[in-house]
């Protein structure tokens, strides 16, 4: 190595110089960051519908197309797009635009983190008639069988409501508001379970209040 | 050891093995332990991590001579996150799928240390193509590592590979190697196998290096 030489102290960069370089690449991120967001919204948007209409066409047999309602002033409203934190519902239509049922969203915390699902719900039976999980984050091989497991699935295909839900273990299933629960997925069963109910305490309520079809006011005429 | 000039192909290499992110310099535990449940995720995760490293790094090496030192960490934090969040939104858009599975791992990427690590110890104090080299090395390796963990906790734990069933129906799974105690076992024993054979490795050195000397 060379014999160690005299370094001239660099002059101490200014805090402007500084501050301005943060500020620029601060800029810079903002930039390439809403770019990057804006060209990819239509089809994040897209998915997200996507999957919502494939799921209420899987949760209420018989329903080709829906309607988002959401519940104003005490009667359901179509509307295009829900407002920021409003709750929505949807509406399931059979092919000659009749009302089949309704897909209600519900949550509920699991194991890893909240389970997100849409179910079927028709109002004359007071029955569940499917249900899809559209988000999980649980253990792979144990709490995924909620959506993997096609016998759970299957518990949800015709679900009294009445009172509420209960999740037993497997293969104690004796009333029809009962469903099997997964083997070592207890906190998973339950917490698909208590996303029901809770959507149910809400929306059962309101749906009996608003009468059919007849009391749906559109809030535009533009079909979705 | 005289000090030679940096070997291009060695920047490359040392990431793979002997400088290995996971097995050698025990970075970035975090996703290394919490990804690899199954080895589709560890897949994904290696790639949105050999993306953000590559161009990173590569952003960060020509930029240096206007990076002030004062401002560094936080500089490369900026361009870090800024390539995580522009991946984020491209699996959401282009794999809604293993986007939901990866969940809040990705944003996690701004902090896996391997990448900050690379950006303080060689991008910044070295030319473009060496840091490219050096971060490419450095994400197959972490790219390796994962995948090791994560076929193994899928194999032993589900008894599949990438989904695909290969014990039958018949297979009584080992759960905890895909619960997180799991992850910490086989990290480990990785660990002592990774140790085992570079110590061994050692010793060969050493023994032909000693043999050399008696001979002269």
């Amino acid at each position: 190595m060379d014999a160690p030489q005299p370094i001239a102290k660099a002059a101490e960069p200014s805090s402007v110089r500084l501050v301005a370089t943060l500020a620029f690449a601060g800029f810079l991120s903002g930039l390439i960051i809403v770019s990057t967001f804006e060209t990819t919204l239509p089809s994040i948007t897209a998915h997200r519908d996507l999957r919502l209409e494939q799921s209420v066409v899987k949760v209420l047999p018989g329903a080709v197309s829906l309607r988002r309602m959401v519940h104003r002033d005490g009667h359901l409203t179509v509307v295009e797009r829900e407002q920021k934190g409003e709750e929505i519902i949807l509406g399931g239509y059979a092919a000659d635009g009749r009302l089949v049922g309704y897909a209600i969203p519900g949550a509920a915390p699991g194991f890893a983190d909240t389970i997100a699902l849409l179910y079927g719900y028709v109002p004359e039976r007071r029955k569940v008639v499917g249900m899809q999980i559209l988000e999980s984050r649980e253990t792979p091989g144990l709490g995924d069988k909620i959506y993997k497991d096609a016998a759970f699935v299957a518990n949800f295909a015709s679900l009294s409501v009445d009172p509420e839900i209960v999740a037993v273990k497997k293969g104690k299933k004796t009333a029809p508001n009962q469903i099997d629960a997964i083997t070592g997925a207890t906190i998973s069963s339950k917490a698909v379970v208590k996303a029901i109910n809770t959507a149910n305490a809400l929306w059962l309520p309101r749906l009996e209040a608003a009468p059919r079809s007849g009391t749906e006011t559109s809030e535009t005429n533009a079909k979705r | 050891m005289l000090k030679t000039k940096p070997d291009a192909y060695q920047e490359f290499l040392k990431g793979l093995w002997r400088e290995n992110p996971v097995f050698v310099q025990v970075l970035g535990m975090c996703p290394t332990l919490a990804v690899t449940n199954s080895a589709e995720n560890a897949l994904v995760m290696g790639a949105a991590t050999l993306f953000v490293l590559v161009a990173s790094s590569g952003l960060v090496s020509a930029l240096q001579r206007w990076i002030p030192k004062q401002v560094r960490i936080s500089t490369f934090i900026i361009i870090i996150a800024t390539f995580v969040t522009v991946i984020d939104f491209s699996l959401e858009a282009l794999v809604p799928r293993l986007h939901k599975e990866l969940g809040p791992f990705i944003p996690l990427i701004v902090v896996n240390c391997i990448i900050m690590g690379r950006q303080e110890a060689f991008a910044a104090r070295n030319p473009v193509p060496l840091a490219l080299l050096d971060a490419f090395g450095m994400s197959i390796g972490f790219f390796f590592a994962l995948l090791a963990l994560g076929s193994v906790r899928e194999i032993l734990g589900v008894g599949s590979l990438f989904g695909v069933n290969l014990f039958g129906p018949h297979f009584e799974p080992w759960v905890i190697m895909i619960l997180p105690p799991g992850g910490f076992l086989t990290l480990g024993l990785l660990l002592l196998f990774f140790n085992w054979i570079k110590e061994r490795k050692e010793r060969l050195v050493r023994r032909l290096d000693a043999m050399e000397a008696e001979a002269r």
